[in-house]
């Protein structure tokens, strides 16, 4: 039993942080809070690749000359390039929020929904009359 | 250092992340977000280390610790710094996220155990891509050769992504307020601050 | 942000040191963790710590947009040309075996360049992307927050 706990317990937790970050996601209406919630979730995938990366025993992939056990690097290397990614494309949604805020006044979504709404229901009325 | 202290240290640094998750969940002040995120990527750089990532850790450390936290304060000083609903229960995501994780850590009794060195993803390519590094490209860092020599054509598409998003910023942001105030954009001034209206807002 | 003095003074001791440990990253990325990723994002700290200690409009004298402007593009498209000087001197796209006398070389010379390139985007867009946040700011006062 314990075994079995100690063999997936680092997967499980971080399946618990990636359900947080869920959570944040769908349950709150301001889009700064959206943006940090996905970017934990974002963290919470990377340390799902990199746990599955450890080799018990093993130590930082790089050559020292002695023969050694290393970790994988493939899913370092794959994380590496996807965390400056993240960044760049968090920025773009940042952009994407003030933009909203400049819109609309609001970042709350029940704000931007009734903005919205509002403007329908005029252009109806224009449509109408 | 010996495995079973790594476990310990693998324990407490993800539960501490737990930890600051829900705080980061819980909070309305974006500022006090801003910080705890900063933190968040502080902790999960440690963990990165624990876990022999240090070349993730490195750019964990840079991005998360400095650029990100001073994007999301930029963004906040362009926009607002407390959420204005309180947080509020929400049945539909919480069954959501029940669903999602136990389906997850249903399927993580498939996965190899934490780690095991004849995980299959250790046998195929990566034997080779080491063997390699030491002989064929003769660069002590793995991690480097692999990302810039056998993964080279990942690497040019993920900076080409990184040159995209930064185009996409400039359109978004980079011309004035003034040019917009012209054409009619903006419908509230920048002198229309919602906070300044929140009855709630000097209560807490 | 005429009255932070100690931030003045210590980011100013600061600026070369984390500059200098850019470079390290980016040129010691063969040997030890490091690489052009990290060390763009380093790059592009040390200037965001500069416009934000002494304002961006200082930080914009010292690294203009028109210069971003042309350097971002510039770091892809050295990745790019690496990738097809390995075609021209004979070989596959992105393949760095032929660019020297020996295949070792050849590899140690590619890597290099690419991770010039990379560096060089990424410090670039960060800066970029900094500015385009910095430049829409109305002055935030101390007390604001």
């Amino acid at each position: 039993m314990l075994d079995a706990i100690l063999a997936h317990y680092n997967y499980w937790l971080i399946i618990i942080l990636m359900m947080i970050g869920l959570y944040i996601v769908i349950s709150r209406g301001n889009l700064v809070k959206k943006i940090v919630g996905l970017n934990i979730f974002q963290t919470s995938v990377f340390l799902l690749y990199i746990t599955l990366a450890k080799v018990t025993g093993g130590t930082a992939p790089i050559l020292t000359g002695k023969p050694e056990i290393f970790s994988n690097p493939l899913p370092h290397v794959l994380i590496l390039t996807a965390i400056v990614v993240g960044i760049a494309t968090t920025a773009l949604g940042f952009a994407l929020v003030v933009r909203i805020r400049e819109s609309y006044g609001s970042i709350e979504e029940d704000d931007i929904l009734a903005a919205e709404r509002a403007e329908e229901e005029i252009a109806v009325k224009e449509a109408l009359s | 250092m010996g495995a079973e202290m790594i476990t310990i240290v693998n324990i407490v640094l993800l539960t501490m992340l737990c930890f600051s998750a829900v705080a980061i969940m819980l909070l309305r002040h974006l500022f006090a977000v801003a910080a705890l995120t900063g933190a968040f990527s502080l902790l999960s750089a440690g963990l990165l280390v624990a876990l022999d990532a240090v070349d993730v850790a490195f750019t964990e450390a840079a991005v998360g610790g400095g650029i990100s936290t001073v994007l999301m304060l930029g963004t906040l000083a362009l926009t607002q710094r407390r959420e204005h609903r309180p947080p509020r229960f929400s049945l539909p995501a919480l069954l959501v996220v029940i669903a999602t994780g136990g389906a997850l850590i249903y399927a993580t009794s498939d996965m190899p155990a934490y780690g095991d060195p004849n995980a299959p993803a250790l046998q195929h390519v990566v034997p080779v891509y080491i063997e390699g590094s030491r002989n064929d490209i003769g660069v002590p860092n793995i991690v480097t050769s692999i990302l810039a020599s056998y993964r080279g054509y990942d690497t040019l598409g993920e900076v080409a992504v990184i040159f995209t998003a930064g185009i996409g910023v400039m359109f978004l942001l980079g011309r004035r307020r003034e040019d917009e105030d012209d054409e009619g954009m903006v419908r509230h001034g920048p002198g229309n601050d919602p906070e300044s209206s929140e009855p709630e807002e000097t209560a807490s | 942000m005429k009255h932070h003095l100690i931030l003045r003074v210590v980011s100013k001791l600061l600026i070369p040191f984390i500059l200098l440990f850019a470079l390290y990253v980016q040129f010691h990325g063969d040997y030890g963790p490091g690489g052009g990723f990290q060390a763009g994002v380093l790059f592009a700290s040390a200037f965001i710590l500069y416009a934000l200690i002494f304002g961006v409009d200082n930080a914009r004298e010292v690294l203009p947009s028109k210069a971003l402007r042309f350097l971002v593009p510039v770091g892809l498209i050295i990745y790019a040309l690496t990738g097809f000087a390995g075609i021209v001197m004979g070989g596959k796209f992105l393949d760095y075996d032929v660019l020297a006398q020996d295949p070792q070389h050849g590899q140690h010379l590619g890597i290099l360049v690419i991770e010039f390139g990379v560096g060089t985007t990424v410090a670039a867009v960060m800066v970029t992307i900094f500015y385009a946040y910095a430049g829409r700011t109305r002055d935030v006062d101390d007390e604001d927050w």
